[in-house]
């Protein structure tokens, strides 16, 4: 079938998004960063692909009982097979490390030490991807990274080895591993046995599973033809796409947010590193736009910042925040004086969710600036990038907004992420069909 | 009438800072119906042609500490200070509804361009940019600036419907001489007695002449004047200072106090320049559009944005103030991206470096929220200046 | 840039050879030598006094072009000058504290005076005021006021006619041995104006579609002449002759703009630019420019030391004072931010333009304070989408080639889908 697909490369991760000849999202794909925009492309169109699969499965079983349950269970076997997969690879990448010269003394510690972190880790496989299992990421660098680092210490002190050795070697390997796309028959596989270990847990579904290996094939076999795709981001080096196929960040994100929300007018983008205001048209496009991406106030950075300096975690800053009794007027919005500005507070007795609530609403001021600058807020207002997910900056926005604009509807999506990966599908469907 | 006490003085002068809708310039104005009032930003505009035409001038000095701007954003980049942009902000905000013209003196090229900005955004109202000659010879300079000031009574005499007479503004002449000659008086008492007339107090008496007519301004600093030096404060061992650079962007009233709690005694400073900017009293008779002229070119304040032609002069008047209040050292406080303010600065500098005289320098915003930083520096110098003087 | 043979014209090379030459008039010791600022440049009174004319300004691009400013402007910062102001007067102060040598590698003099032409900008006072310190040489200041109801005043212009008078032409009697000759300097202006028609007709040439030239980074190269050293004289008409030749030509084989790199394959976007252009990655800059296509067919720092076509202004030898002072009064950063809009508005209109781009300039806020409301306000009164991007003068960190880009490609694109949509319907102007 026709795709059309956008990419987002962006700083800390890159988007991709699939969507058919009628502008139908089938697939969204996310992967972490990668010094090589190629790869970080190719993995994240590839794990858009996979979630285009994935819908046109669940398409293909129809709403019979039960097809919720087993495309959720098959999802998280799937994700477990393909953690496994890379498991496997990357033990294999580091093994190959110990034919090194450096590594003929201690070879055969290390092999053991390297093996018997890799059981482990295999054998915890099923319980990180267990129902219920939460995660603090879902890439395999955090999941793995962080396991390895952990039983590497106590294997190494063990054995009597260098963990910085064995950290070496890792460190080398998990690059190769990630500058690695799974090849689409990996991935077939990878499905295939998602599936047969979905139906070896406990059921709860009434369709067999002839039936759905059979609907599985079908769906396995049907060519996602990259019919046109359009790449975006920011960044010095040049984007891995030839230049009819680039689309600005600002056009893909202010048409992202057209096709999730019609009638927004105005589009606020707080990234981490840069904050946008956009003003878009009935069509979705750009009439103007402003940007503040020299200075890291008003940005995700800010909230960083903050959250290191109180030693705590960024997603914890919204909910402290929410629990203010009183505002607390915060000027300087400057990251260099965010610590010295909260020190101050709290010296001068203000209490904790006070000081993060008065942050937040400084922040948002700043966003007001640029908005206002790209020509002041129109009805419907659309919120995306990584703040909008904070309740607190979203409760003072809400409030600024009225303040200074009057009522009007605020939307923001969950999938706020993938707004420049949309915009620039529908850009690659546009480019394609007219 | 009782008299007040200081404390309600400067609670009356407090409510009239905090009041960014301007009530009491709003009250006058309703007060009899025709009358006019006319805003006008740093450094320098004469009051008296504005008073003779029977109209209220205003002082306006951005939206302060406590003013959040948002729309006022969408006019000026993030480089640019801040008291445009907050001066905007209260005009799009209406509070500047009943302000019937504005005055931008050629201080720099921003407010100078914000003169502009106003002709496009507010096309009903009286706007006037009012470039100060920077000859000062009165037959090349001063008569480029009696032709202003005739041309600026025009203006005003247009929007009064009525003619301005010279007899008129000769009176208001008188007025403002009064006016200057106690705000020379509260300036004389707080260099003389520092203690009895904190800087905070006296900037807000100051203040409060930007917003009320000058005859209840007199009254005000006499009432004043008569209250601090009945009352018994503590005198403290601080040191004596001269604060240069807050001529047109100012400080929250907060820094103004944390360089006092820091140990200083500011004895003198360049705020709102306008009250004692003619340095002598203008004769009061015979032509007042030559005689404000004269006063003005041959006897006024220097500033950053006043043109010094000879180089053995500049930074005179500084030291002067110096010398004359017995002032131990000087802060340099410049808003953030100033450029009359900090591209005279180090002109400044070198000269009091030749003269060893000690000074400190800082930048702020209207707006600024960290005190701990400025009285941290601020209480250093004062320390170094007690424990390492050679007085 | 890479090894590509820089096309050079028949008029850069006589130009290249002028500055040269006015840089070894400066140097050679035998010339007083007065430095003033462009715009106000009173070039042809100066020449009735044979007195050299330097211009900072044109120092300060000509080592930014070098890539030397960056290290003269920490020079100068290094020595208390604050972060927030004007590069052009950071660079001139850094150079001068790194020997004061001029681009032909000759040590600058001590100027035998400054001609503070207090012009459309107010860091000109402070710069001078700061030199004269360093130099202690003499200084005559010109007082031209602002032209805030946009149109100037007779008490404007009388007052700028008696500062001459009074001031100016003493001082540079005094400052040269040489008597004034009212006559010499008519004879100087009338060759100004001859230069400032083909300078007008060079601005018009890129009305043509497509354009011949790029009215903004080729623009200042032409721009020059007529502003600086050689207003007045006949190698300034013979450089704007031979220019014109050049362009009609170009015209004639109906070619696109002009580049470094040979000339543009095809235009895609006519813009109107407002403000300076950087310095410091001129030739990048440019780059994403042409090749995306966009030419820039007018701009305003090309009236930054003399606007020639708006009114008709012509040097007036008739009226050999006063129309020194109407020059002054004239010039594009003496104008009202009204007086700018309608400048803008009217390119677009009559260049048949896309749109506008402003390139803010973070340490000028003569040009940049008030950009944002002119932005809007053209934008409404044309119809056409502007963009807005921020660098500066002459400071190397300010010019960030990603976030430049990314704006520029956004803005290009913007326009694009305009076009492909039937854009929005213009208002009537």
């Amino acid at each position: 079938m026709h795709t059309f697909i956008g990419i987002d490369l962006g700083s800390t991760t890159t988007k991709a998004l699939l969507v058919d000849e009628n502008e139908t999202v089938l697939g969204r794909g996310i992967t972490n960063s990668r010094s090589n925009y190629d790869v970080a492309a190719a993995v994240s169109k590839q794990e858009a692909k996979i979630g285009a699969r994935f819908t046109l499965f669940h398409q293909a079983l129809g709403c019979r009982g039960g097809a919720a349950k087993l495309l959720s269970t098959l999802e998280r076997n799937f994700r477990l097979e393909q953690f496994l997969s890379e498991l496997g690879r990357l033990e294999d990448t580091c093994m190959s490390y110990l034919d090194h010269p450096r590594f003929q003394g201690g070879k055969q510690a290390l092999e053991e030490s390297l093996s018997a972190v890799f059981r482990r880790i295999e054998s915890e496989a099923s319980e990180i991807y267990a129902p219920g299992a939460s995660r603090k990421s879902d890439f395999f660098r955090d999941i793995a990274g962080s396991r390895f680092m952990n039983l590497a210490e106590s294997a190494s002190r063990e054995a009597g080895i260098s963990f910085e050795t064995l950290l070496n070697i890792y460190d080398k390997s998990i690059l190769d591993v990630e500058s690695r796309v799974s090849p689409d028959d990996a991935v077939s596989r990878q499905f295939k046995n998602g599936l047969s270990r979905a139906f070896r847990e406990t059921n709860g579904t009434d369709i067999a599973e002839a039936e759905a290996r059979e609907a599985l094939a079908k769906v396995l076999a049907i060519e996602l033809e990259e019919t046109y795709v359009v790449g975006t981001g920011y960044g010095r080096v040049r984007l891995p796409f030839p230049k009819e196929h680039i689309r600005s960040e600002i056009l893909c994100h202010g048409l992202g947010a057209h096709m999730m929300f019609p009638g927004t007018r105005t589009v606020l983008d707080i990234g981490g590193q840069d904050t946008k205001g956009i003003q878009v048209d009935g069509n979705g496009i750009v009439t103007s736009f402003q940007m503040n991406d020299r200075c890291a106030a008003g940005c995700g950075r800010y909230l960083g910042y903050i959250a290191d300096e109180m030693k705590i975690g960024l997603h914890e800053l919204g909910p402290i925040a929410m629990k203010a009794t009183k505002s607390v007027r915060i000027n300087s919005t400057c990251t260099v004086f965010a610590g010295a500005e909260l020190r101050d507070r709290l010296a001068l007795g203000e209490t904790r969710p006070d000081i993060l609530a008065g942050l937040h609403r400084a922040i948002m001021l700043r966003a007001m600036s640029i908005l206002s600058r790209s020509g002041g807020v129109t009805n419907e207002f659309t919120f995306t990038g990584g703040v909008a997910k904070n309740e607190a900056a979203v409760k003072e926005l809400r409030q600024l907004i009225r303040e200074n604009y009057g009522e009007m509807t605020i939307n923001i999506s969950p999938d706020s992420i993938y707004t420049g990966a949309l915009g620039g599908a529908s850009f690659a469907r546009r480019a394609a069909i007219g | 009438m009782e008299a007040r006490t200081v404390k309600e003085i400067v609670a009356f002068c407090q409510g009239l800072f905090d009041d960014l809708d301007f009530t009491r310039a709003r009250e006058w104005k309703a007060a009899v119906p025709g009358r006019k009032v006319i805003g006008y930003m740093p450094v320098y505009v004469p009051r008296e042609i504005i008073h003779a035409a029977g109209m209220l001038p205003l002082g306006i000095l951005g939206g302060g500490a406590d003013l959040e701007v948002i729309h006022g954003d969408a006019y000026y980049q993030s480089y640019i200070c801040r008291i445009p942009r907050s001066t905007v902000e209260l005009a799009v905000t209406g509070r500047l509804d009943f302000v019937d013209g504005m005055i931008f003196p050629s201080i720099c090229d921003v407010i100078r361009n914000l003169s502009g900005i106003w002709q496009i955004l507010f096309k009903d109202k009286y706007v006037r940019y009012f470039d100060a000659p920077q000859n000062f010879r009165e037959d090349v300079g001063g008569v480029f600036y009696s032709n202003e000031l005739r041309e600026f009574r025009e203006g005003l005499e247009k929007l009064a419907g009525r003619r301005i007479t010279d007899s008129e503004i000769n009176a208001s002449i008188e007025v403002y001489n009064e006016n200057r000659l106690w705000v020379n008086r509260v300036y004389d008492f707080r260099a003389d007695f520092p203690w009895k007339a904190p800087s905070a107090e006296v900037y807000l008496l100051m203040r409060a002449g930007m917003v009320l007519p000058p005859e209840e301004h007199t009254l005000l600093m006499r009432e004043y004047l008569a209250a601090a030096g009945a009352q018994d404060r503590p005198m403290r061992d601080n040191c004596r200072v001269v604060l240069t650079g807050v001529f047109c962007e100012q400080p929250p009233l907060n820094l103004i106090k944390s360089l006092e709690i820091s140990g200083c005694y500011i004895v003198d400073d360049d705020f709102l320049l306008i009250s004692r900017w003619l340095l002598e009293d203008v004769p009061a008779d015979g032509d007042p559009i030559e005689n404000l002229s004269r006063a003005f070119l041959l006897n006024s304040a220097q500033t950053a944005a006043k043109y010094e032609a000879d180089m053995e002069v500049k930074g005179r008047y500084l030291i002067d103030a110096i010398r004359k209040r017995s002032a131990d050292g000087v802060i340099f406080a410049a808003p953030s991206f100033c450029d009359p303010a900090l591209l005279d600065q180090p002109m400044m500098i070198s000269r009091l470096d030749a003269l060893k005289i000690p000074y400190i320098t800082m930048q702020y915003a209207e707006n600024s929220g960290q005190m701990q930083p400025i009285r941290e520096q601020s209480g250093t110098f004062a320390d170094s200046i007690k424990l390492w003087s050679s007085s | 840039m890479s090894g590509r043979e820089v096309v050079k014209s028949n008029s850069q090379l006589v130009q290249k050879e002028m500055i040269s030459r006015n840089y070894d008039k400066i140097t050679d010791g035998n010339h007083k030598v007065s430095s003033t600022f462009v715009p106000g440049n009173l070039n042809e009174l100066l020449m009735c006094f044979d007195i050299a004319n330097n211009l900072p300004e044109i120092n300060a691009i000509q080592n930014a072009m070098r890539k030397k400013s960056g290290d003269m402007i920490t020079e100068a910062e290094r020595a208390g000058h604050s972060e927030d102001v004007c590069t052009y007067v950071k660079a001139d102060i850094g150079m001068m504290a790194k020997g004061n040598i001029a681009p032909n590698g000759k040590p600058f003099p001590v100027p035998d005076i400054l001609l503070l032409s207090y012009t459309g900008c107010f860091t000109f006072m402070k710069w001078f005021e700061l030199l004269r310190e360093q130099y202690q040489c003499p200084t005559v200041m010109l007082h031209v006021p602002y032209a805030a109801d946009g149109t100037p005043t007779k008490n404007m212009r009388e007052y700028i006619v008696r500062q001459l008078k009074e001031d100016v032409i003493p001082a540079l009697e005094k400052v040269s041995g040489i008597r004034f000759d009212i006559d010499r300097l008519r004879e100087y202006l009338r060759k100004s104006a001859a230069a400032e028609d083909d300078m007008v007709w060079m601005l018009e040439s890129t009305k043509h579609k497509p354009s011949p030239i790029d009215c903004y980074f080729g623009g200042v190269y032409y721009m020059g002449p007529i502003f600086t050293a050689f207003r007045g004289t006949d190698e300034a008409i013979e450089y704007y002759r031979l220019l014109r030749l050049e362009i009609q030509e170009r015209i004639d084989k109906g070619l696109c703009a002009q580049t470094p790199e040979g000339d543009m394959p095809e235009e895609k976007y006519r813009l109107v630019v407002e403000g300076p252009p950087n310095w410091t990655s001129f030739r990048d800059f440019w780059h994403m420019f042409h090749e995306s296509g966009a030419v820039v067919v007018a701009s305003s720092y090309t009236k930054v030391g003399g606007i020639y076509d708006y009114e008709g202004f012509r040097h007036d030898p008739d009226h050999p004072l006063e129309t020194m002072a109407d020059y002054c009064l004239g010039v594009y950063t003496n104008r009202s931010l009204p007086t700018r809009v309608d400048m803008l508005a009217r390119n677009i209109r009559e260049y048949e333009a896309d749109g506008l781009l402003i390139n803010s300039i973070k340490s000028c806020n003569s040009f940049s304070a008030g950009q944002l409301v002119m932005m809007r306000e053209i934008e409404r009164i044309t119809g056409k989408p502007a963009a807005f991007i921020e660098t500066d003068l002459v400071d190397p960190r300010y010019f960030s080639a990603a976030n430049v880009k990314n704006r520029l490609e956004s803005y290009f694109q913007m326009i694009d889908q305009k076009r492909r949509l039937g854009g929005s319907a213009a208002a009537g102007m």
